[in-house]
């Protein structure tokens, strides 16, 4: 698997362009494979009354676009869809940068959606500039905090992420079932849900009417640009923003900082880094923790953006869905953005697809499937279209269970 | 000039210690968890109370046990634990590294055992039930940890044991539902782990694949993969032919003789036939590993590939059927799953067993035998919090449910030090 | 005996990508003989052998055994026609025992199962015939290299070898150890057996060699006969001209002591005591060698020095400071240089460029970083300034390290570590591998860094090494240092015997 090992600390003197190309390429390639494959898997299964096979595909993947792309609603909601991707995906790609491999955004974001939503919640009489951000920062607490554990159990004792994240998830899951069934139950509610997040702590959206208070637990969330065109009526969120704002931050982190410079260094090679005086502990720990702030902070915009509560539910499938646009973007945070984007897309387009084809969503959750097979092991397709591999851009997670 | 060292420093330096801190730290957590059982329990329980367990009469009703033991609740518990305690403190003070592992594995029984009789305080449990849930919820976890021990002992990670359990659960029961054969579905399960697992060895012994990878992508495919089947085809067809559908889960074989046998009769002969399949495994995969010529080759390619390579063992040749046969072991283990303990298919219906079961291969110290004692450990977990839901007990459910993989947590971080992991493994073997 | 061919190889050629490794390389193997290869790292003698092994198939030539012309397409191929190969590094699986070891891949068995006390008593019997006297049950990670040696040419005899092929055998051996092996050699000549000897050490080529073919740059430059060769005329063929085997240099100036160690105890990967209670100074302005084979304590000794492992006992002080529990980076800003044994796996980031492994343990201060900020363009400065100064080929500073050769990459680690004020330099084999034009240039610059008042511990398995460039001589074996001698005093034969464990006040009885 080819995590990019990013630019050099100085600037490189090298076309933006032909690099840009050159880290795209196999991604690219993969995504094209995948389609193609979904492509074939659609021939199969056309339904006979829409039209030969081939109008079929064509159909399934021009809705799959319309839906995604097509007018300025359908756009508004694939960024929607992106934003948690954007975040998680980027919680994977630092950890993966410090070589170490988080299969738990999702325990990480649930939790943060849960911190987030009881801060949100609480009646604290704050302005929305301190409350918002001190309900985001709970939820970047909640993660990070959880997903240190397994960054200092890796450290010290040699106990696998993997494995350890994995179950980590478990826990928080029956965590959160406890909680939002129990004590951080709405108690004014039949549903098994959180209280709605004061609006003071919502992420307001862009541009909109204002909300029917009675669709809510009785605040009014209250967009940026208040506008009554049905036109205008965009659930884009500032959350977007805070993503975009991320991935500038990261990046700058990881590639113009010390501290990132220590995490891509135990990345690449923790012996080298250990003999140069680094921490792998320390390292270890911070790139979790980051890692889970990231995932702590896809919940938190969910939640005070997007949902306003939280529900008893097990499973997401962000985590996986993060693994897989880190993976796709090689972990590069800039290539996060476009990653997210198409994952979105998919999961937006799909519903307009299946209505005008016939075909079952599911269909698109098989082409991510392939997306990931592909992207992840991307041999495969080095190997279909014959392009070569650059020296050194691998980085291994496979050290065994030991220390 | 002669600067000879003087022979008594030798003898300084011999006797130093190993693992300091990781003795002194699990003496120290032992007498923790026992100082906070015995005062839970001597703050919640009534003194007078008896915790029962009963021994049943194989075949005979159960109002006429072989034997019924009631045990006074408190005072059984801070014997129990504070023997336990005992130990931990002279671990922690003569830090006997040695010790540990049996010290752990204790802890973590006789924890559970004191939950047990806190849960039953007043009332009755049948122990040999428990003992026998205890075997055929391992069934899953050893299975799991077989396979994944196959791999790795061929030098090949293998954490796609979760989707190829998940695989195989479903294409079984699907194969089980519309023939109508359970047997087939099995049958059909092993052969969809073996599938699958050579999608594994494809990518990542053929294709030098990061082997973490491919087995997390292999885990993110059966999770949409089998969701697509059961949204688009099992749901459907269930209500299509709820009435027709004739296979159901495999039955329960009392062997006759040794399954009257009180005790040992319901514990290990009384269960359903995967469960016995995997008590065989362990042995069979014993002997395969250490006393044939596959085995010797194999645990070879594991450890010094090159070293295989230069006496003509075919090194990714050999690891490759090595996945795929491990992928049969997977696939049962998903059989059991949908088609042993339940015979229905539920979306994620392995839980996080295939990673529980890659810790108790971690526990088992890549043995077949020890890796069926790390899955006993783990199933008593399940068993425990499956047992005492029926009991009203002050802990909400959810952290019993939180048991099983806050003991794979606690044992890896605990353990693991002390493992030594083949060579070789995680490491794509490339000639020359 | 008559002697006949039993191998002819001709005109063998094999490219890799960029290098010509085998070019055109003909010669003849007698039956009987000790036929030795001798050639610098990188002259082709292990493309060669590996060829001759099947590990890679020759792109042009031919091989004949017995007269016959032979395609070897693998290992199983090499050993059905009589080959044998002991690789330099053993291919042993330490974790199976010495039956198991000898027998893998061609198992005695008993229906299903291996039969182990068959397998016991065939390889007792070659043993004995052999004089190579080996524990059937014991696992090879018990065993001492000289004895896994064994086991390693008793698995070719194992497998009806008739030639044996010895990579570098005596690299990892004592002197005492390596005659075992010399005499193992002949007894196995003595019965017909046909060897070929790798070496690049001159003197053991010269005494145990029947004939001796010379390789450089991937072709044969000469055959020699030992009786009229010396290490002179060897050496030059070697290497295409006359070289230096000493470094220039003055007597030493030595000041006080910078690093102090005192009953240093430490352990290795797997728990055992490795560094068995060592005391030693070294002052500035000299370089103090540490001689010994491999693997007896010294990358423990420089790891715990360096911070890097834990010191059980005893202590370490370097400028006047206790540094025994201090962290590796405290150790640096102390100015302690270090030039780590693995450059690959510890000294560089091979993904990382140039520039970048040239800051890896400095990027953090000024002038390279402000607060939490990295100042980009003076490592640039940094890089174009040192890539310079050290000599360092390459087309960019932004050209990943692993794209480099091994000298030039150790070139960056020397430079990285002598561009700042240093007190101390440790050096573990900082020559390890590397051509010899970079040789000379790193042992010039650890000299005339030792002429400006640093104190340098240098370890290494060359002995050649440590005795050109020290200034007083430490002997290390099996964690002990057995003695430390004055330049003068250390001949290479007193050493050697030191190397061995062999003191020459055999007071405290016999060494293990």
């Amino acid at each position: 698997m080819a995590v990019q090992l990013d630019a050099p600390l100085a600037p490189q003197r090298r076309s933006f362009a032909t690099a840009f190309l050159r880290g795209a390429l196999v991604p690219l390639l993969a995504i094209l494979t995948a389609l193609l494959v979904g492509a074939i898997i659609i021939w199969f299964s056309a339904p006979a009354d829409r039209g030969t096979r081939f109008e079929v595909v064509v159909a399934a993947y021009r809705g799959l676009f319309l839906g995604a792309f097509g007018g300025r609603q359908a756009i508004a909601n694939t960024l929607v869809e992106a934003t948690p991707y954007i975040l998680a995906g980027l919680a994977v790609a630092v950890a993966f940068k410090c070589g170490l491999f988080n299969i738990g955004a999702e325990g990480q974001l649930f939790l943060g959606a849960l911190a987030a939503a009881t801060v949100g919640a609480s009646q604290l009489g704050l302005p929305a500039i301190i409350h918002l951000p001190l309900a985001l920062l709970a939820g970047a607490l909640a993660g990070g905090i959880w997903a240190a554990i397994p960054g200092y159990l890796r450290a010290r004792t040699g106990a696998h992420e993997v494995i350890t994240t994995i179950m980590l998830n478990y826990i928080a899951f029956r965590l959160l079932d406890y909680l939002v069934t129990g004590p951080l139950k709405d108690p004014g509610a039949s549903a098994l849900r959180t209280p709605f997040v004061a609006s003071a702590a919502q992420l307001p959206r862009f541009i909109g009417p204002l909300e029917d208070p009675g669709l809510t637990g009785g605040q009014t969330y209250r967009p940026l640009i208040v506008t009554a065109d049905p036109e205008w009526n965009l659930r884009l969120h500032l959350g977007f923003a805070i993503a975009i704002l991320a991935v500038w931050g990261i990046w700058w982190l990881l590639n113009r900082t010390t501290t990132g410079f220590e995490i891509r260094t135990v990345g690449a090679n923790p012996e080298a880094a250990r003999y140069a005086g680094m921490s792998i502990t320390k390292n270890f720990v911070v790139a979790m923790a980051l890692s889970g702030a990231l995932a702590g902070l896809a919940g938190s915009g969910q939640v005070l953006g997007v949902e306003h509560n939280v529900k008893s539910l097990f499973s997401s499938g962000y985590g996986f869905d993060s693994i897989a646009i880190a993976l796709l973007a090689k972990s590069n945070p800039i290539a996060i953005i476009p990653a997210a984007v198409f994952w979105g897309a998919l999961n937006n387009g799909r519903g307009l697809m299946q209505a005008q084809t016939g075909i079952s969503i599911e269909l698109i959750r098989i082409v991510q499937a392939l997306t990931i097979m592909f992207v992840a092991a991307d041999q495969i397709v080095r190997w279909i279209y014959r392009i070569r591999r650059p020296i050194g851009d691998q980085v291994v997670f496979s050290r065994g269970w030991g220390k | 000039m002669q600067n000879t060292i003087s022979q008594p420093q030798l003898q300084a330096g011999a006797n130093v210690p190993r693992g300091v801190s990781r003795a002194r730290i699990v003496g120290i957590i032992g007498v923790v968890v026992a100082a906070l059982l015995i005062s839970a329990v001597v703050l919640r329980v009534d003194a007078t109370k008896f915790s029962t367990l009963n021994i049943p009469q194989p075949g005979a009703p159960p109002n006429q046990p072989l034997a019924r033991i009631p045990l006074p609740t408190v005072a059984t518990v801070i014997v129990l634990q504070g023997l336990l305690g005992l130990v931990g403190l002279y671990i922690a003070l003569r830090q006997r590294m040695q010790w540990i592992t049996l010290y752990v594995s204790t802890m973590i029984g006789l924890a559970f055992f004191t939950i047990l009789l806190w849960a039953v305080a007043g009332s009755s449990v049948d122990l040999v039930d428990v003992l026998a849930r205890v075997v055929r919820l391992a069934t899953p976890i050893t299975l799991g940890a077989l396979a994944g021990l196959i791999c790795e002992r061929s030098g090949v990670v293998n954490i796609a044991i979760e989707g190829t359990m998940l695989f195989g659960a479903c294409i079984g029961f699907i194969v089980a539902m519309v023939s109508g054969s359970t047997t087939l579905g099995v049958l059909a399960a092993m052969l969809t782990g073996s599938l699958v697992s050579a999608l594994h060895a494809v990518l990542s012994v053929n294709f030098k694949v990061d082997q973490i990878i491919s087995g997390t992508v292999i885990n993110l495919l059966a999770v949409g993969v089998t969701g697509y089947l059961r949204g688009s085809f099992i749901i459907g067809y269930e209500q299509r032919n709820g009435a027709d559908i004739t296979a159901q889960a495999l039955p329960v074989l009392r062997i006759p003789g040794l399954s009257q046998i009180p005790v040992l009769g319901p514990i290990f002969f009384s269960h359903q036939p995967i469960t016995y399949i995997m008590l065989i495994l362990v042995f069979a995969i014993n002997l395969l590993l250490f006393r044939t010529v596959w085995g010797l080759r194999t645990r070879a390619i594991g450890e010094h590939p090159k070293a295989a390579d230069t006496v003509g063992i075919q090194v990714n040749r050999m690891r490759f059927w090595n996945v795929v046969a491990s992928g049969l072991i997977s696939g049962l283990a998903g059989a059991w799953f949908s088609l042993e303990s339940t015979f229905r298919f539920d979306d994620v219906m392995t839980n996080g067993r295939g990673f529980i079961a890659l810790a108790a291969m971690i526990f088992g110290k890549w043995t077949p035998l020890g890796a069926f004692g790390g899955a006993l450990l783990f199933s008593s977990a399940d068993a425990l919090q499956i047992k005492i839901q029926g009991f009203n007990f002050g802990l909400p459910r959810q952290f019993l449910q939180m048991l099983p993989y806050l003991v794979t947590l606690v044992v890896l971080a605990g353990i693991i030090g002390r493992a030594r992991p083949p060579a070789a493994v995680g490491q794509p073997y490339e000639k020359g | 005996m008559q002697q006949q061919p039993t191998l002819e190889v001709r005109e063998i050629t094999k490219r890799f990508p960029g290098v010509l490794a085998n070019d055109h390389i003909s010669f003849t193997l007698m039956q009987g003989e000790i036929h030795a290869f001798l050639g610098e790292n990188g002259a082709g003698k292990s493309t060669l052998m590996n060829i001759l092994y099947g590990l890679y198939a020759p792109d042009e030539g031919e091989i004949l055994i017995n007269g016959q012309p032979v395609t070897i397409r693998n290992s199983a191929d090499a050993i059905a026609r009589g080959i044998g190969m002991v690789h330099q590094e053993f291919a042993l699986v330490d974790t199976l025992t010495v039956a198991e070891n000898i027998m893998l891949g061609t198992e005695i068995t008993s229906g299903p199962l291996v039969d182990e006390r068959r397998a016991n008593e065939r390889i007792a019997q070659l043993s004995q015939e052999y004089g190579l006297q080996v524990p059937p049950d014991a696992l090879v990670q018990d065993l001492p290299v000289g004895v896994q040696q064994r086991v390693e040419i008793l698995k070719a005899l194992y497998r009806n070898a008739e030639m044996l092929i010895l990579d570098e055998p005596t690299a990892v051996l004592t002197p005492q150890e390596a005659e075992d092996l010399f005499r193992v050699m002949r007894s196995l000549v003595e019965r017909g057996k046909s060897i070929i000897f790798i070496s690049h050490k001159l003197k053991e080529v010269l005494r145990i060699a029947d004939r001796i073919t010379v390789l450089r740059r991937g072709k044969v430059v000469g055959s020699a006969n030992p009786r009229e060769s010396t290490e002179q005329t060897l050496a030059s063929m070697m290497v295409g001209r006359d070289v230096v085997l000493t470094v220039d240099k003055d007597a030493a100036q030595p000041g006080q002591a910078v690093l102090e160690v005192r009953d240093l105890v430490v352990l290795d990967d797997r728990h055992q005591v490795a560094v068995d209670g060592v005391s030693l100074d070294v002052r500035a302005g000299e370089v103090l060698g540490i001689a010994g084979v491999q693997g007896n304590g010294q990358t423990e000794l420089v790891e715990a020095i360096n911070g890097l492992r834990p010191v059980i006992n005893g202590m370490v002080c370097i400028v006047g400071q206790n540094t025994s529990t201090a962290a590796p980076r405290a150790i640096n800003e102390l100015g302690v240089a270090y030039i780590p044994e693995d450059r690959k796996g510890t000294g560089l980031v091979l993904a990382y460029p140039i520039a970048d492994n040239l800051v890896l343990s400095t990027y953090y201060r000024s002038p390279f970083a402000k607060g939490m900020r990295i100042l980009a363009n003076t490592i640039e400065e940094q890089a174009r300034k040192l890539v310079k100064e050290f000599d360092i080929r390459t087309p960019s500073i932004w050209t990943s390290a692993g794209a480099l050769s091994g000298g030039n990459q150790q070139k960056i680690i020397v430079a990285r570590e002598f561009s700042r004020q240093i007190k101390l330099l440790v050096a573990s084999q900082p020559t390890r591998g590397i051509d010899v034009g970079s040789i000379e240039f790193i042992h010039r610059s650890i000299i005339e860094q030792r002429d400006e008042g640093v104190a340098v511990l240098l370890v290494s398995a060359e002995l050649d090494e440590v005795l050109a460039l020290s200034d007083r001589i430490a002997v290390m074996y099996k964690g002990r240092i057995l003695a430390v001698l004055p330049r003068a005093e250390a001949s290479r034969d007193r050493l050697g015997l030191l190397m061995a464990g062999i003191t020459e006040e055999p007071t405290h009885g016999r060494p293990a």
